[in-house]
């Protein structure tokens, strides 16, 4: 242990919390600087919480390249007008998780410039009351749109300020979706409910936010289970992002009106998440993934439906992407819209798919992989141009990479276990862990504290979406308001992850 | 390339299901539960602990399908006496009628005398529908994106969803209902001409779900409003969706 924080070497990792260092601040920040002054780590939770006399604030720095997660906290009086230094004027991607302490606990952070409320957990009252950026201008004309929109879709509120056709600047309020998950997971006691908790955060990403809370749950129980659960649980998250890159690919198609992509691509979709269904009853995989085991084990009969439907799904799929990304009308949409330069998604700390997208090299399955996927194939996609092509794009080998990934894999199970679940885990009293999971979106990270009767007394979500909001509102700015749909949609965040 | 999309046409072939209402889904869908009689009171105490949303009610034996959310855990510990069928024909206009009991095999159904008759009088050829999302986890959302696709193509009886309230004939609520959405919520029922129908979609919406003791809900839209359709599911599948409102509006009996 370094004395500065301690190091987690896996994902999910533990520690006793009375281990994890506590700095005093302006030790804190410095130690936060040397950290994030190597590009390969970013910040994966910094979050607080409130003990009987004082603040908890947990730090959690990922780095990629040793595969590991350093853990360090800092404690501040609990008392009202707190104050402290923003972080985030050295530290862009931290202005997030300021916001949201400073919104959960009204602690203040001086020189943070864009403090503003993250979701409003406090009731809809104040709703009405979002402080949007505004300008003075004659020339200048704002428009307003949600949070209802016009398609089926989550609430979310966007403000557009318009030079002409053209965005000028972008605020997104969201919150309309918060429902209070993280204080239910500690107040709902057993296992199962939790995890179906988590298979409802964000149910496009049920395997994704489920397999990390029960990696979680594991770590904490001290439980190992057998590599052919961890290889089950994996392919059902490369399933989840076949078919919604696809889904997605089916919805750019929609946006720039290119009806036959669409359809195609909608029937492709259809066929992944009933394999989905096949395998588990559920086409979202509701239900597949459990503490300690699974009730749907994954058959060689089922094993094959996935593999002959996956090779049928891939070769039309790239039949028809190689026609859509080959048309002149759909490139002259797709080139240089919403771009999202390398320089903006490092500064915002995006993650997944749009930071790929954006030439960074960020990605779970290959910085902090899961247990039993030392021999699956993990490299990361690049792309560097950060535009609506590059997120398209990267569906496409995405997609092509995930079924090569499921193939590998199934050729890895050996069919010889079976676990059923277990809700009577013990967790370890007095810890702290953390998990990671790429989801399709991108990083996943649930982290928990234990009391010393091993009850969980905090549990933390975090979606990937809670970071790359704020890209999309980059992404936007001096393109055609026309356009917002189709860059919308080519980031595809979540509102109810964001909003949990 | 017109050749290439020839091809793909081909290979695309026909997607739509001819007949909504005689699917056979996999067996494993989580569909309709029979129970069987006969369960000790060990058992009972032993599933009645497990559920995670209280779905199960005593005396006599019965799962609520609105609140139930379908993992279907009490099979699991009960294989011989809870067996969830792939019937997916399971909304209702009436809440009791989703509450199964032990013994019951019959299907789930609507009373038509309790559908209002302007419903079947006006929208039994067209039902525009605007979907309002109130804390739903966008897994319901994607199943009524679902029912419009190529394959449940719903739009052939006439139901789609619409962008604007004014355009609506009645509202699709899904999600526990937030109380950072219920005020728009409202404004968005509100803004939907007379006569207008009221869908809740999925267990989230009908009973809270798993968010049901959360503070961050404000269900009191369902307390003044007459609720027209009740599709259980977590989330329902297209099918259970599309059959439910045939059924209200009179296109199937
Ligand atoms: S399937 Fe329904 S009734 Fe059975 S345990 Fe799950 S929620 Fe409860």
């Amino acid at each position: 242990m370094d004395r500065n924080y301690i190091v987690l070497t896996t994902n999910p990792g533990k520690v006793t919390l009375a281990d994890v260092p506590v700095l005093d601040y302006a030790f804190f920040q410095s130690v936060v600087d040397d950290l994030l002054a190597n590009p390969s780590n970013h910040c994966l939770a910094y979050y607080a919480i409130p003990f009987p006399d004082y603040y908890k604030f947990i730090c959690c720095i990922g780095c990629d390249e040793t595969h590991s997660i350093a853990v360090f906290c800092h404690h501040l009086p609990l008392k009202t007008g707190n104050e402290l230094d923003s972080l985030t004027i050295r530290h862009f991607p931290l202005h997030v998780f300021e916001r949201e302490i400073h919104e959960q606990y009204g602690i203040g952070f001086s020189g943070h410039p864009w403090l503003k409320p993250v979701r409003f957990p406090t009731g809809s009252s104040e709703m009405d009351r979002y402080p949007f950026y505004a300008i003075e201008s004659e020339e200048l004309h704002e428009v307003g749109v949600g949070p209802i929109h016009a398609g089926i879709i989550e609430p979310g509120y966007f403000r557009f300020i318009c030079n002409g056709e053209k965005v000028l600047h972008l605020e997104i309020q969201l919150g309309y979706q918060h429902r209070g998950i993280e204080r239910l997971f500690v107040e709902k006691k057993h296992l199962l409910q939790k995890a179906v908790l988590a298979e409802n955060i964000c149910g496009d990403t049920a395997v994704g936010h489920t397999l990390c809370h029960v990696g979680l749950i594991e770590v904490l129980g001290e439980i190992t289970s057998a590599d052919g659960l961890f290889l089950e649980r994996n392919i059902a998250l490369e399933l989840e992002r076949i078919a919604i890159h696809i889904g997605d690919t089916a919805a750019l198609c929609t946006d720039i009106a290119y009806q036959f992509g669409q359809v195609v691509n909608e029937a492709l979709r259809t066929i992944v998440i009933n394999t989905m269904q096949c395998w588990c009853g559920n086409r979202f995989g509701k239900g597949l993934i459990r503490p300690g085991g699974s009730y749907y084990p994954l058959t060689s009969e089922i094993s094959q439906t996935i593999s002959i439907n996956l090779k049928e799904v891939l070769e039309r799929y790239l039949q028809i992407t190689s026609r859509i990304f080959s048309m002149p009308s759909v490139l002259s949409r797709f080139e240089g819209t919403g771009k999202l330069s390398s320089k903006q998604a490092a500064l915002l700390g995006a993650v997944g798919m749009v930071a790929r997208s954006s030439g960074i090299s960020r990605d779970i399955r290959w910085s902090h992989p899961l247990p039993g996927m030392d021999h699956v194939e993990s490299s990361p996609v690049i792309l560097h141009k950060g535009d609506v092509w590059s997120r398209a794009m990267m569906r496409k080998i995405e997609v092509e990479k995930a079924v090569s990934r499921i193939n590998q894999m199934l050729g890895q199970l050996t069919g010889d276990y079976h676990q059923v679940p277990s809700y009577d885990i013990v967790l370890q009293p007095s810890s702290l862990a953390i998990s990671l999971t790429e989801g399709w979106r991108g990083e996943i990270c649930h982290t928990a504290i234990t009391d010393e009767k091993g009850q969980i007394m905090h549990y933390k979500i975090k979606d990937p979406s809670f970071h790359n909001w704020m890209a999309l509102a980059l992404a936007v700015r001096d393109q055609e308001i026309s356009d917002f749909p189709l860059c919308n949609k080519s980031f595809n965040l979540s509102y109810c992850g964001n909003d949990i | 390339m017109f050749l290439d999309e020839l091809k793909i046409f081909y290979r695309h072939g026909r997607q739509y299901v001819p007949d909504v209402t005689a699917v056979g889904l996999t067996p494993l869908f989580r569909g309709r539960p029979v129970i069987c009689r006969g369960i000790t009171p060990e058992e009972v105490s032993r599933v009645v602990e497990l559920c995670p949303v209280k779905a199960i009610l005593l005396s006599p034996f019965r799962i609520d399908l609105g609140k139930c959310v379908f993992c279907k855990e009490c099979h699991f510990a009960l294989p011989e006496k809870i067996i969830f069928s792939n019937d997916y024909k399971i909304a209702s206009n009436i809440r009791e009628n989703l509450i199964i009991t032990e013994g019951d095999d019959h299907l789930i159904q609507l009373d038509p005398e309790k559908v209002r008759k302007e419903i079947r009088s006006i929208f039994k050829h067209a039902l525009k529908l605007r979907q309002v999302s109130a804390g739903g986890d966008n897994s319901v959302e994607m199943e009524l994106n679902a029912a419009g696709n190529v394959n449940f193509d719903m739009g052939r009886y006439g139901i789609e969803f619409v962008a604007s309230p004014r355009h609506a004939d009645g509202i699709v609520i899904t999600g526990p209902i937030t109380q950072n959405m219920a005020a728009a919520l409202q404004i968005c029922y509100d803004a939907i001409p007379d006569p207008k129908v009221i869908i809740l979609a999925g267990t989230d919406a009908i009973s809270g779900g798993i968010f049901k003791d959360s503070t961050a809900l404000n269900r009191e839209f369902l307390q003044s409003h007459h609720i027209d359709l009740y599709v259980p599911g977590n989330p329902p599948h297209p099918l259970t969706f599309i059959n439910g409102v045939l059924e209200m509006i009179g296109r199937k009996q």
